[in-house]
């Protein structure tokens, strides 16, 4: 820290100069880096990430719509051992299961806020 | 039974102790667990004593995944979230550590247990509830409530209700089933391995194939452990985010 506190005050005279070149410098890096990546993203270099992310996803959405109808049976089961209901809570909680697990599925993928 | 899949799931219990009636007896479950936590706590010391300003090839490990969660947990939940970063970033580490030494020959798997990944999603649902309702009062419950016309509603909170309720589930469901999946399937194509290769020649060149697929498998179980730790970091930054924020 302090070091460069020193140098800056020493060399201020010939800052706009050394601001201009450092920015070019800058400049030159990112274009020279934006191509190196446009050359590493070909279709060879994104292939095994895009597969890999796709699994990633059917296990997070498939267990999305599997959870939603679990917690739908599970209360509908416990309602009608309390309320002795049976068959209803099962029937109407495992419909409203279902519906919770393909909201939680769209919101997943983005489709639905 | 060495070819037995589901034997590596096996607990077993080393010592028994018993406080006030229950067992708190010592595992190998629990001896992973706390292999994990010394693992990254003493990684971890390590790493950053030196503080040096240009780092050293450790602390530049740890300032990695410093900087790997601190920029997802800042994405998604804004610089408010920040307060909650010690939590994130001990779930993450913890669950990639457990995740990482699970992949060890021999060695247990925590997260291939759905209490220990059930346990963990109850922490970041209880976490997300108690300071959503500090923070927030009532209109916490906003949550539950979509914007949509009135005569909608009576159908749709309780939808929103599961919706919530079944975040935990499917957040310890996806980890512990992928682990699980991950560690029989690995087992029992090896084990094709070891049964083909007992009928001679002919066993032995069909092993061949059984042998190369456990090799990819393998390199697929270590992205599987990294990516399921990201997942389950970044899901719970999601539900913060609902704390912070509620109301769609």
């Amino acid at each position: 820290m302090n070091g460069n506190g020193t140098k800056d005050d020493g060399s201020g005279t010939d800052r706009p100069a050394d601001e201009a070149g450092l920015s070019e410098r800058l400049q030159r890096l990112d274009r020279q880096l934006s191509q190196r990546d446009e050359k590493a993203g070909g279709p060879d270099g994104e292939e095994p990430t895009a597969k890999m992310s796709a699994i990633g996803q059917a296990f997070r959405l498939s267990s999305e719509l599997v959870a939603g109808v679990a917690v739908g049976a599970a209360l509908g089961w416990a309602l009608d051992k309390w309320l002795d209901t049976s068959p209803w809570g099962m029937i109407v909680f495992l419909l409203l299961g279902f519906a919770a697990g393909v909201l939680n599925l769209l919101r997943a993928t983005g489709s639905v806020r | 039974m060495a070819n037995d899949p589901i034997h590596q799931f096996q607990i077993q219990k080393f010592f028994s102790l018993e406080i006030g009636g229950v067992d708190f007896g010592f595992t190998n479950s629990a001896l992973f667990m706390a292999a994990a936590v010394t693992l990254i706590s003493g990684f971890l010391i390590l790493a950053t004593s030196g503080r040096g300003l240009v780092p050293t090839r450790m602390q530049s490990i740890a300032e990695l995944v410093y900087e790997f969660i601190a920029g997802t947990l800042r994405s998604i939940t804004g610089s408010e979230g920040m307060r909650f970063f010690p939590f994130v970033f001990s779930l993450f580490a913890f669950v990639l550590i457990c995740n990482l030494l699970g992949m060890f020959p021999y060695f247990f798997t925590v997260t291939s247990h759905i209490i220990v990944t059930f346990a963990l999603a109850m922490l970041v649902i209880s976490v997300v509830i108690v300071y959503g309702v500090i923070r927030n009062g009532v209109k916490f419950l906003k949550l539950f409530v979509p914007s949509v016309p009135p005569w909608l509603l009576p159908l749709l909170i309780p939808i929103e209700i599961i919706s919530f309720v079944a975040r935990p589930l499917s957040l310890s469901i996806r980890l512990f089933a992928n682990m699980l999946a991950g560690h029989i399937t690995l087992k029992v194509f090896a084990g094709f391995v070891v049964t083909l290769s007992t009928l001679g020649f002919v066993g032995i060149s069909g092993a061949v194939l059984p042998f190369l697929l456990t090799v990819a498998l393998t390199a697929l179980e270590f992205l599987v452990a990294f990516l399921q730790a990201y997942v389950f970091a970044t899901l719970t930054c999601i539900y913060i985010n609902d704390a912070l924020h509620p109301g769609h």
